[in-house]
């Protein structure tokens, strides 16, 4: 009980520190706002722009949540069929490395100039998000207890049902935690997309803000941009950490609170 | 048990590793219906290899095996329960997978649970449970099918003597009850005397068949028969058996 109060507090606690000691830094050294605003104005700021940072919030969550969608499904999708037959997993396996493996930034560009911009985003979150899920799934699907697995011979079941009963369910925990992975992922691969696509218009997003404010040093609306963001990323994190907990608190280790 | 017709007969049977251990070699087994038998022998010589060679979970590579086709439990040296489903979820799986009717699955499960004396953990996930609760669930998953043929792996190592004494109490009653026939795996000579009618003696690696021993006790067994003369003397002399399968592999 004592503990579960700290974990709350002490990073509240960090908050107020930091912020105060940000905004006595700005005061103290008259820091100009085109240098570093204070926190006070980044919250007017907030306030200020509220709709039209609002709406690239929007613009961002969406594309970072259907990239997201499309990285679960994908990912999953992939790893099954590549625990059910060899050969697809011979034939894609190392693509999906080299996909992983190069930098985002570096394909942006190029995925920009094949599509158009919001698919492009759209398939920026997707490539950087789908690994994890892929790589999760796949070890906890390769790890079911192997007399689990000589059970179900014993009774004669079919690939499905093992798939099913046995396999899908076993590797719930990795694959919330790819998931988990891919949820911050996405974020960052729709903001980089973002960032490299760079064109204005009713359709952009928060990460197009911070890159805009930044050429025309409106420094405060660059940090609450920012603030938004990293409040998404945060409630990406807390909505997939839900979810994991809700499935697997009856009997998980990671999960289950153990009565001493 | 004689006149009763043979379900299990191994045959010559070797069985050689991929990696190249050979794990029994010339091995014959008959066991008939309605029998108890155990197998007694020194860790890896090859007990877990003839259950699951039985069990058809694991091919020989030598001799003929003949073998009921299906309706076999087996109980695993580990309880081996689905950590995600509750007991009675765990205890129902081979009749899911068999695909049976639901209120029948659902009658089966219920008189398996009470066998095994777990009817009020049906709900419990198996985390929840005691080591020797999960190992009588395990039990009751492979009774659930009344199977007329069990295959036990040592299913009571790792417990205590106190809840081991108890299993194998329950274990006799159930036996008695059904009358199927049943394989035990165990290293423990007292516990080989205790349950079975007949113990079969293996020597060390490769594993080869040095005693079979009949043990003429009448069931039911108890706690008199565990502390009488003729168990003391009857666990002397599977002991020495025991004793000569291992200096035979030692020369
Ligand atoms: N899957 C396997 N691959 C290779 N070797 C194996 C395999 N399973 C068993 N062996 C080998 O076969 C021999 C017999 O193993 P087995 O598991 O049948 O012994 P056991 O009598 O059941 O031993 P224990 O009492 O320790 O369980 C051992 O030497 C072991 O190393
Ligand atoms: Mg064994």
């Amino acid at each position: 009980m004592n503990d579960r109060i700290l974990r709350i507090a002490l990073p509240l606690l960090m908050l107020v520190l930091v912020v105060l000691a940000w905004d006595l830094a700005v005061r103290l050294y008259a820091i100009p706002p085109y240098v570093l605003p204070g926190p006070g104005l980044v919250l007017a700021t907030l306030n200020a722009d509220a709709g039209l940072l609002w709406q690239s919030l929007l613009v961002t969550f969406t594309i970072t949540f259907e990239g997201f969608m499309l990285a679960a499904v994908g990912g999953i999708v992939l790893a099954v069929a590549f625990n059910q037959w060899r050969l697809v997993e011979y034939s894609f396996y190392p693509y999906a490395v080299i996909l992983q493996v190069t930098p985002i930034v570096a394909v942006a560009p190029l995925l920009l100039i094949y599509l158009p911009q919001p698919l492009a985003v759209l398939a920026c979150a997707w490539i950087v998000a789908f690994f994890p899920v892929l790589a999760n799934t796949t070890l906890g699907l390769n790890s079911v207890d192997h007399n689990l697995i000589a059970l179900f011979d014993l009774y004669k079941a079919s690939r499905w049902q093992v798939l099913w009963n046995l396999k899908l369910p076993a590797a719930l925990p990795q694959m919330l935690a790819g998931l988990r992975i891919a949820g911050g992922l996405s974020l960052i691969g729709a903001v980089v997309a973002e960032i490299a696509a760079g064109s204005a218009g009713a359709g952009s997003g928060l990460a197009y803000r911070i890159a805009e404010s930044g050429y025309r040093l409106n420094i405060p609306r660059m940090f609450a941009a920012l603030l938004l963001l990293s409040l998404a990323g945060v409630a990406i994190f807390f909505a997939l950490s839900a979810l994991s907990y809700l499935a697997l608190r009856r009997w998980h280790e990671s999960a289950v609170r153990r009565e001493r | 048990m004689t006149g009763a017709p043979t379900i299990v007969a191994l045959r010559n049977v070797g069985k050689t590793y991929d990696s190249g251990t050979v794990a029994l070699d010339g091995f014959n087994l008959d066991v008939q219906g309605g029998e108890f038998v155990a197998l007694l022998g020194p860790s890896g010589c090859g007990k877990s290899t003839v259950l699951r060679i039985v069990a058809g979970l694991s091919e020989a590579t030598q001799g003929a095996v003949e073998r009921p086709d299906g309706n076999i439990g087996f109980v695993f040296q580990e309880p081996t329960l689905m950590p995600w489903a509750s007991v009675a979820t765990n205890v129902r799986l081979p009749l899911k997978l068999a695909h049976a009717d639901d209120a029948q699955a659902h009658a089966a499960v219920v008189q398996a649970l009470a066998r095994v004396g777990l009817a009020e953990f049906a709900e419990a996930y198996p985390r929840e449970l005691s080591g020797g609760m999960r190992m009588r669930a395990s039990i009751a998953r492979a009774l659930v099918t009344e199977p007329q043929l069990m295959l036990m792996d040592e299913p009571f190592a790792a417990l205590d003597e106190i809840t081991r004494f108890k299993l194998n109490n329950d274990l006799l009653r159930v036996w008695q009850e059904l009358r199927r026939t049943v394989i035990f795996v165990t290293h423990s000579v007292f516990e080989s005397v205790y349950l079975s009618q007949r113990i079969v003696v293996m020597t060390p690696r490769p594993g080869r068949v040095f005693a079979e021993i009949p043990i003429a006790a009448p069931y039911p067994r108890d706690e008199h028969f565990r502390t009488s003369a003729d168990y003391a003397a009857t666990c002397r002399k599977v002991a020495e058996a025991l004793e000569g399968a291992m200096a035979e592999g030692a020369s």
